[in-house]
């Protein structure tokens, strides 16, 4: 699987996740200038974490803007892949590819710390490397991570089964204990109704190596390559 | 305007210079500086930029070894670490900026410090923080300590340059000013090291980065002198950061330097282009010449004078290699960012000013670097000195609940979690950081592009011992320092350190300075760590009130296998506890007598550097063995504290038996909280108990079983006799909760 990832002025988590593909993962990757307006054939593009130009307006709101997201919006639409990480899931928000909108945290301040996530949903293509309900460790590190529907599209997303990931203990209680940002919901990430877009504000990235603390990161990356390889059918 | 005309107008006053340096400046010039040359000549002989004050004190640090690349005179020191790599790094101050407007006098810290790495042609890869305030009981301290995290928060995670470590102190002589110092460390190949030298006579001067503006003007001026109610007045020489710029700026200079197009580069800090122009000169023996003309401003109208002397931040001066003008150019759009030529070197030594066909101002290099005077300050023990090293702390009476002592220790944000603090940094982003802070003694971070290796990274000052004895103080510091990483499993490499001290010019403070380096530097000798970069604070006053001294080290340490690494949380049940090291016995200038006796006197703790360095050496080799499961020195708190904080790391009890012989010479709360050198709490597997009290006795160190890691409560005992038994849950809560309760802030 060629994975593309995504380098608007203000990335910072783009060479860590390079780095996961092709050294963990040990995969075809290349960087994707904002201003491309192809994407060289990826099957899967990942838009990093980062403080896109400064995020000095609302985060993710001027790199939407950027060349290279007609690209990911045609991609997405055709049911190409995207993974929105941090503040990618915060310009897949401005961009439309996904439901809702982003605040700052609930206190105000910048999190980086471990998070323990209740997985959701197995059946997706980023996921399917998880046990249904399993509790996850992987970190966030934000300050506007605090995710907000209205009613009416927080009742969509969960008929539709788009939550993927909430904050959770780490015994597994989804509660306003575990919630480290005000999110609705507990909500950590999401997919589109396709189920072909995610986006997440924990770093799977940040935990894919022992030597980080965590490697629950690397299933969803290894999840990947499941799906690629022919979907979930083959049960390895 | 002759000196004579001293009643009358003096600019020279007014911009910091005293009059005896004005003849000097007539005297080099054989003719009146103009304004501006003036200006040029006040930045230059600041403190800030020109040492005038540290100079021949620095020179008694130890500089040189096998591994050291670069020494200090450079943006940063850079050491080898092996395989064709190496390590830049230097720590900075922003303490006067911080003190009037901490969020953006702190971000730019973080802005300045960060541009001295990339400069040299390594990446960015860690921060470090080194932070004093005033007790957070007052309004203006907690307010100064928030709007700093939150400064360095902003910046820091920006730019995606981890924070990783660092230190934070709180004592009433940081009151009115606080100290920020910043530290960066950076990773390089070998070959792409680059220095701040303007060579090549005809080469192109470029500019990069931002745009000029009047913000910052004669902030080094500001920086060198002391802080009063009239400093408020200054804030206009505080800048405004614009991390995003500098993220640019630091991935656009390292593709300039990746490319080979780059002769040198020097960043904008301190006395903006007048002081990165000179420098580069100065260090080539080159001149150079620029047109202001040719500047892209922010505001209309700004004279000569405010564009040499503006600090707007993220700026940086390029010299390219010739002809390559074009492809730097390239680059720099391609990011976003303007590059324009603004100058080229000349070979007469001269800065040359222009403003299109006009000369606006002609000096020497040399004059405003080599040329800036150097005093030679008197100095003088201080009245203090020998009256509160004669205190016996032994008169002090012994507290009745020693369990409750610990946990008020362990509650004081001296010694409470800095979580608050360090949840606001990124502390991940890279994915390097392998010991995370609050984690082990030191951070460590694995150097994913350079195979197996790590490195370990502290600050560390105790400033109450400098000021109680500034030379011991001095030599515990680097001891410190180095015996955090050692407990990490590092071999230090180098050192650089932040000088923060009051008024020079008082020969007290001048003689807390000396001897504080010269302490250092002897500390710096046996524990074969070189001094390989540094900046000076002085005038850190308020009111005529100085900080306590507080030369802080920033230390830097290479594990050759990062695998090996080890962190300070007890492991399993049943795992053995060992003191390395003597018995502590001293409570001499401790938090203890501090924050439970009120009292800030005695004599400082003994250092025996040799025996620092076998103690050092025995738990590096134990770590490197995989002998032990975690090791953590004592220091604020002592013996007790320091268990306590094992049990936290992983919510483990132990049951600690220390022996009637322990005491011999002492008092029980001297043995629990005195905060002697040179000791490590180490644990591991019962079945290495013979290999541990080998090592021990290989290397001539005294070493003492404690006890046992295991059920949920810190049980101590003192030749049999209970004197702390308490749940881990206990310990948390005091501890956790020590600096969001002096904030009215819930835990996090």
């Amino acid at each position: 699987m060629k994975f593309g990832v995504v380098v608007f002025p203000g990335s910072n988590c783009d060479a860590d996740c390079y780095h996961v593909i092709q050294r963990v993962l040990a995969e075809p990757v290349e960087y994707i200038w904002h201003q491309q307006d192809s994407l060289s054939g990826c099957d899967c593009i990942i838009l990093p974490g980062g403080f896109s130009y400064g995020d000095y307006l609302r985060t993710g709101a001027i790199a939407r803007f950027s060349p290279v997201m007609e690209a990911v919006a045609a991609h997405a639409r055709q049911g190409g892949l995207v993974i929105g990480i941090c503040n990618g899931f915060q310009i897949l928000l401005e961009a439309g590819l996904l439901p809702g909108a982003m605040l700052r945290n609930r206190d105000l301040k910048f999190h980086c710390q471990a998070s323990w996530l209740r997985v959701e949903r197995t059946d997706t293509p980023f996921t399917n490397r998880y046990q249904q309900g399993q509790i996850v460790n992987i970190p966030i590190a934000h300050g506007d991570g605090n995710y907000y529907a209205d009613a009416e599209t927080l009742a969509e997303l969960e008929a539709n089964r788009q939550v993927v990931f909430r904050y959770a203990t780490a015994a597994g209680a989804v509660d306003a204990t575990a919630n480290p940002n005000g999110s609705v919901a507990n909500i950590a990430g999401i997919v589109n109704r396709a189920g072909n877009v995610l986006g997440m504000m924990p770093h799977p990235e940040r935990c894919a190596e022992a030597i980080l603390g965590s490697e629950d990161g690397r299933l969803l990356f290894t999840s990947l390559l499941r799906w690629g390889k022919g979907g979930m059918s083959d049960g390895r | 305007m002759g000196a004579e005309q001293a009643g009358a107008v003096c600019p020279w006053r007014e911009m910091g210079l005293s009059d005896q340096e004005y003849q000097q400046i007539l005297e080099l010039l054989q003719r009146e500086p103009n304004y501006l040359e003036l200006g040029m000549f006040a930045v230059m002989w600041s403190e800030h930029c020109g040492y005038k004050n540290s100079r021949p004190v620095l020179k008694l640090f130890p500089t040189a070894a096998a591994h050291v690349l670069q020494g200090p005179g450079e943006n940063a020191g850079v050491v080898d670490i092996g395989d064709g790599w190496a390590v830049a790094f230097k720590i900075e101050s922003h303490n006067h900026p911080s003190a009037i407007e901490p969020f953006q006098g702190a971000a730019t810290g973080v802005g300045g410090i960060v541009r001295d790495i990339f400069t040299m042609g390594a990446r960015p890869i860690a921060l470090l923080d080194s932070l004093r305030f005033g007790p957070l009981t007052e309004n203006r301290a907690r307010y100064i300590f928030s709007g700093v995290v939150a400064g360095i928060s902003h910046y820091g995670n920006c730019i995606g340059v981890p924070t990783v470590a660092g230190e934070v102190f709180f004592h009433p002589s940081y009151e009115g000013n606080p100290l920020v110092n910043a530290m960066c460390v950076g990773l390089l190949r070998h070959q792409d090291l680059k220095r701040g030298a303007a060579s090549g006579v005809g080469n192109s001067v470029m500019l990069v980065g931002a745009r000029t503006g009047r913000d910052g003007i004669h902030g080094a001026t500001f920086a060198s002198e002391e802080l009063s109610a009239a400093s408020e007045e200054r804030r206009p020489a505080v800048q405004v950061g614009d991390p995003f710029m500098e993220k640019l700026l630091i991935e656009s200079c390292l593709e300039i330097i990746a490319g080979g197009y780059v002769v040198g580069m020097q960043d904008l800090g301190a006395a903006g282009l007048t002081s990165s122009s000179c420098e580069m000169a100065s260090r080539a023996g080159t001149g150079i010449e620029i047109d202001v003309a040719c500047i892209p401003l922010r505001e209309h109208g700004m004279t000569p004078y405010e564009i040499m002397l503006s600090e707007s931040q993220e700026r940086m001066l390029v010299v390219p290699r010739a002809g390559c003008e074009t492809q730097v150019e390239e680059i720099f759009r391609r990011w976003g960012l303007e590059a324009v030529v603004i100058g080229r070197v000349t070979e007469d030594g001269v800065m040359r000013i222009r403003d299109g066909e006009r000369i606006a101002a002609e000096v020497p290099a040399r004059f405003l670097t080599d040329e800036c005077p150097v005093y030679y300050r008197e100095e003088q023990e201080a009245e203090y000195y020998q009256r509160l090293r004669q205190f016996d702390p032994a008169v002090l009476p012994l507290p009745q609940a020693l369990d409750q002592v610990l946990l008020q220790l362990l509650a004081a944000p001296n010694i409470a979690s800095k979580q608050w603090v360090f949840e606001q940094y990124d502390h991940m982003v890279g994915i390097n950081t392998a010991v995370p802070p609050g984690a082990g003694d030191a951070a460590v971070l694995r150097l994913k592009e350079a195979g197996s290796k790590g490195i370990a990274l502290k600050t560390d000052c105790n400033s109450r011992f400098c000021y109680l004895d500034p030379y011991w103080g001095g030599a515990l510091t680097v001891a410190e320092a180095t015996r955090n990483l050692a407990c990490t499993g590092a071999t230090p490499l180098a050192v650089t350190d932040c000088l923060n001290f009051g008024n020079p010019e008082k020969p007290e403070i001048f003689w807390q300075f000396r001897q504080a380096v010269l302490g250092m530097s002897e500390a710096c000798r046996v524990l074969e760590t070189p001094v390989v970069s540094g900046n000076v604070s002085f005038y850190n006053e308020t009111n005529s009130q100085a900080v306590n001294p507080t030369p802080v080290v920033g230390a830097v340490g290479l594990l050759e296998n990062v695998e090996q690494r080890c962190g300070l949380a007890f492991g399993p049940d049943g795992d053995l506890v060992y003191l390395l090291g003597p018995w502590p016995a001293e409570m001499g200038g401790s938090e203890y007598l501090s924050q439970i006796h009120g009292v800030e006197a005695g004599p400082v703790p003994r250092l025996d550097l040799q025996l620092e360095k076998r103690v050092q050496q025995t738990c590096r080799s134990l770590i490197a063995s995989g002998t032990v499961r975690s090791a953590h020195d004592l220091a604020e708190g002592g013996l007790a504290v320091a268990l306590a904080e094992c049990c936290l790391g992983r919510g483990k009890g132990a049951v600690v038996e220390l022996p009637a012989a322990a005491l011999t010479g002492s008092r029980p709360d001297a043995l629990l909280f005195g905060e002697g050198p040179s000791r490590i709490i180490i644990s591991f597997p019962p079945e290495q108990e013979s290999s541990v009290r080998a090592a021990a006795e290989q290397n001539q160190i005294p070493c003492y079983r404690l006890g046992r890691v295991g059920a949920e409560r810190l049980q101590i005992l003192i030749a049999d006799d209970l004197v702390v038994d308490l749940p881990v849950a206990a310990l948390y809560e005091a501890w956790a909760g020590g600096i969001p309760r002096c904030l009215n802030q819930p835990s996090m």
